[in-house]
């Protein structure tokens, strides 16, 4: 994690070039700006979602925060985009970059990182209800399999449509044809816990609120898939089912009717509707749910909650998304670039308004904690030792020695007492509520005061390092601690605080630096997405 | 409630009433009584029990060389245990394993009649601790455990003080599903990492070595001082929460709530009647716990998942599991907590009943839900019977089956806890505390030692 000693002296450039010229702010408006998190003040729309949250906001005479600064910005991006910190080298290089289009090529780079698939394979894990054990039973050899096919399709930035059919019509071994386990990840596998499955994953709505003969229709569809057992342990076969039938009447959510003839596979002629630019769930639902991602609410919320009388926030917003979606082929990471570059994406946590829905309409980007995976990623950077886990499953795929990242975890089932701790979803219903990031009294026990974090603290190789090294300038070790752990240098003042903080102790500056580093990562703007 | 022995636990005692204030109490009162509060109990009944003490035996404990022994079956089935042992109870024999529990038979009673059915340990696990049946009900929800049930019903919503969370696990999480369900985070146990058995038990986040008080107070000082971001954001709703959050975390580190977890306080010969082992100094810890107004704790002990050299293990587990048991109900007893205290001893399932001897096994038991046994004592429970009846070699139900949900429906009652009434949740579900149990002599739930 240590900077190499001879970048040193152009980190210490940079920072100085930073601290003279915070992000680019003009005389005039400096002075209401909010240093290190703000950069600039007002809101110049750059695209479409620009226009259409400013124009709303105005409407109702919110405020609109300030843009927010680059320090905020390249952390933020990281934790959004990949789920790691940045790199304490990235961040001063990026910060002691001039040119007018830096963040946009911060957008891209951090795009095409490796991280990317790892992230939001993590998340649609999690929708997709990806677990070997109670209640969804998929076991080990589905989970990985699943898991490992949906790794290469994020990776590979399948376009969304052929993502979302190869799921609803696959047919095969849970083995080799992994997208089966879609049909194997529910509690209930009769035709409606299917297409409540589908419904929710796909349309964002919720079928059991459905009216019983909608519920009906869509759920024909899913009557005829067969599960197989074979003599492999826990092999499954998913196919429509074999057994004879005649024309099967079905309707489709949006009310028409159809007629599946007996040859052909109902899931097909429900998937040729439902993945489709005109339908009117399909890429609304997607273009919701990234903008719920990366801004923290959806413009319909919950994101997987669509419908007729829980209309979007700000209808323009939506409809902007998913035209720009649809325009893009389904393409998931064009969608993510469009958001990133927007200026509502990039405004300050800190609200110019008193509004109480300002926040529901996007005037400033939502603080919201770092998600379980996440944050205890960043915990285990300290020391270079990854998290243990716990699984009851006496499954090769279950010993985890070498897994250093959280977020590439398969297994819901997989778990550590963290991870439950922190509100990791626990992947039963496959709803995006599921995930919960309240803050509660034992998480707090356990970062202030736990043996586990005080012992990452005190093994932390990269923070001894850093204390051999300048302990005779604390000023240069604290500036160090600060660019690792927060992504930015300390402001005069907290610097001075840092300062005497380690000098007090000059015979064991160890044991001070550590109690800095542990405030930091206490601190609210080390634990939340700001 | 809570707290006659401790007075300086209580939460409201350690902030003088102070630091509470109309933040904390705006909190305590943001759900509206009607969603979150108790039901009414049935009238003229005051509820024996006060607390709970879970003895979780994880991956499914033998009952055939417990509580259930069968020494006629033959070899076959009761392998190299053949023995019994007389209890304090004339008619109730126990296994040849149990000598010190059995003069305590007195104290709680055996059930040999549990039946669920299932075994499959995620799914045997989700029931015996919910008693649901996945796939009933509201088919996409997972139902709480019990101790999340009671830590919504005897939780901070309901009158509970005390600065120790109010479901707490020792030592490690139960892991096969997730046991508050749909009641969300704040209903999930505190865990308390750490082992009892060592010199000093470091429970997770209460106590850390190496790091004194005033260390803890200069850190808190400089966290405030290098708190930028939390300044910079004025008010704000999730960060007003942490900050509690953060306020409460440091009562317990700095008060005294924590010395609970410290088994030093104890004489020397009180642990060592528990037993010097991971399993008997947690029922020690349980014992403190409720001393101290938790209203429930698991006491997590694994390893019963013996499908091979079930014997070898048997030979090890059992004695501890017969002395820290039976420390734990007589220490209750005699500090007078026993008729307040409910204590409940079951795995998912029981095992086998016919050894299986071939290989790979050699001499091993396997998975069995269709008929196993559960033991409770105290906080109201008669003690001194035998409930239902299995076949003479353990492997079918007799008489009068009991299922899950009806044992945890009897612990509910004990509480004060109406299974019927709806249960309070945050989701706007309608469901009720538990399912219905089956009504009638010999059937449903246990009736016959509540009183």
């Amino acid at each position: 994690m240590a900077a190499p000693r001879r970048t040193l002296g152009v980190l210490l450039l940079f920072a100085a070039l930073a601290a003279l010229a915070p992000g680019g702010a003009s005389a005039e408006d400096a002075a209401a700006l909010i240093p290190p998190y703000e950069g600039r003040a007002g809101f110049e729309p750059v695209n479409a979602i620009d226009v259409a949250v400013l124009a709303e906001l105005r409407r109702r005479g919110i405020q609109p925060s300030h843009r927010c600064s680059d320090e905020v910005f390249i952390r933020r991006v990281h934790i959004d985009v990949i789920g790691t910190l940045p790199d304490p080298r990235r961040v001063a290089a990026f910060l002691g970059d001039e040119s007018e289009d830096k963040r946009a090529r911060l957008v891209d780079e951090v795009l095409a990182r490796e991280e990317y698939a790892d992230l939001w394979t993590l998340k649609w894990c999690d929708l997709l209800r990806v677990k070997a054990e109670f209640p969804i039973n998929l076991w080990p050899n589905g989970v990985q399999a699943y898991r490992r096919w949906i790794f290469e399709q994020i990776k590979a930035n399948l376009p969304y449509d052929e993502f979302v059919r190869t799921l609803l019509t696959s047919s095969g071994s849970n083995f080799r044809v992994a997208p089966v386990n879609f049909y194997r990840a529910t509690q209930d596998r009769s035709g409606e816990g299917l297409a409540a499955a589908v419904a929710l994953t796909f349309m964002g709505t919720r079928f059991e609120r459905w009216p019983k003969p909608k519920q009906q229709g869509m759920a024909a569809f899913f009557s005829h898939v067969a599960f197989k057992k074979t003599a492999e342990w826990k092999e499954e076969i998913v196919i429509p089912d074999p057994a004879p039938r005649g024309p099967l009447a079905a309707s489709f959510p949006d009310g028409t009717k159809t007629v599946v003839a007996p040859d052909e596979d109902p899931r097909r002629a429900f998937a040729s509707w439902l993945v489709n630019e005109k339908n009117p769930w399909f890429a609304r639902n997607l273009a919701n749910r990234a903008w719920s991602w990366l801004m923290g609410r959806g413009v319909v919320h919950e994101p997987d909650d669509l419908r007729e009388d829980n209309p979007p926030v700000n209808a323009a917003l939506l409809a902007a998304l998913e035209r720009a979606f649809i325009a893009s082929d389904f393409d998931v990471k064009a969608l993510f670039r469009l958001i990133l570059n927007s200026r509502t994406y990039q405004g300050s946590p800190i609200a110019q308004s008193k509004d109480p829905q300002a926040e529901a309409l996007f005037a400033h980007y939502a603080l919201r904690r770092l998600d379980a995976e996440v944050l205890i990623d960043a915990l285990c950077r300290l020391d270079g030792r990854g998290e243990n886990y716990l699984s009851q499953v006496p499954e090769p795929f279950t010993i985890l020695r070498g897994l250093t990242r959280t977020v590439r975890l398969a297994d819901g089932s997989i778990t550590s007492p963290f991870l439950e701790m922190f509100g990791r979803p626990s992947r039963d219903t496959g709803m995006e509520s599921e995930r919960n990031n309240e803050p509660t009294d034992a998480q707090r026990l356990y970062l202030l005061n736990s043996t586990d974090v005080h012992r990452r603290l005190v093994g932390s190789r990269w923070l001894r390092r850093l204390v051999q090294r300048y302990r005779q300038k604390p000023t240069t070790l604290a500036r160090y601690i600060y660019l690792t752990l927060l992504s930015r240098q300390p402001m005069p003042l907290e610097l001075g605080i840092a300062v005497q903080h380690i000098r007090a102790k000059p015979r064991n500056p160890h044991e001070p630096a550590v109690d800095v580093a542990w405030a930091l990562i206490n601190t609210k703007e080390f634990l939340y997405r700001h | 409630m809570t707290n006659r022995n401790h007075p300086y636990l209580t939460r409201r005692a350690a902030l003088g009433g102070i630091a509470l204030g109309a933040a904390g109490l705006a909190l305590l009162g943001r759900h509206p009584r009607s969603v979150w509060a108790a039901p009414k109990r049935k009238r003229g009944k005051e509820p024996k029990a006060k607390a709970v003490i879970e003895l979780w035996m994880a991956g499914g404990p033998t009952h055939i060389d417990t509580w259930d022994p069968k020494p006629g079956a033959g070899r076959d089935y009761t392998g190299p245990l053949t023995g019994t042992v007389e209890t304090n109870v004339s008619g109730i024999r126990l296994g040849e394993s149990l000598p010190m529990l059995a003069k305590h038979a007195d104290k709680y009673s055996v059930i040999r009649s549990m039946t669920h059915g299932i075994n499959g340990h995620e799914t045997a696990a989700y029931i015996t601790q919910t008693g649901r049946r996945p796939g009933t009900g509201e088919q996409r929800l997972v139902y709480p455990s019990l101790g999340a049930i009671v830590s919504a019903f005897k939780g901070y919503r309901n009158g509970y003080e005390g600065m120790i969370p109010p479901y707490v696990v020792l030592t490690r999480p139960q892991g096969r599903f997730a046991v508050e369900g749909f009641l969300g985070l704040t209903h999930k146990p505190f865990v308390t990492g750490g082992d009892p058995r060592r010199d000093r038990f470091e429970v997770e986040g209460i106590v850390l070595q190496g790091v004194s008080d005033e260390r803890q107070r200069s850190r808190r000082e400089l966290l405030k001082k290098l708190d930028s971001l939390g300044r910079a954001m004025g008010a704000h709703p999730a960060l007003e929460k942490m900050d509690r959050c953060e306020q409460k975390a440091y009562d317990l580190i700095l008060g005294d709530a924590g010395r609970v977890f410290n088994l030093k306080q104890e004489k020397a010969a009180v642990r060592d009647r528990y037993g010097r082992t991971t399993f008997g100094q947690s029922c020690l810890a349980a014992r403190r716990l409720v001393e101290a107004g938790v209203p429930y704790v698991t006491v997590n002990s694994g390893g019963w998942d013996t499908h091979k050299r079930h014997f070898e293990s048997m030979r090890q587990k059992l004695p501890d599991l017969d002395r820290g048991m039976s420390a734990l109900l007589e220490d209750l007893q005699q500090r007078g907590l026993l008729e307040s205290t409910v204590v409940w001893w079951s795995g998912e399932f029981g095992r086998g009943p016919r050894v299986q001897w071939e290989e790979p096994w050699n001499g091993g038991r396997s998975h069995y839900g269709r008929c196993f046994s559960a033991v409770v004592a105290g906080g109201g429970f008669e003690g001194g019977h035998v409930i239902g009846k299995s076949d003479a070699r353990a492997e079918t139900v007799a008489e009068r089956p009991v299922e899950p949900h009806d044992l945890i429906s009897s612990i509910l009652l004990q509480l004060g806890i109406d299974p019927d009434a709806r249960m309070p949740n945050d989701r706007n579900l309608d469901v009720t505390v538990q399912p219905k149990s089956k009504k009638g002599r010999d059937v449903g739930r246990l009736t016959e030692i509540m009183g």
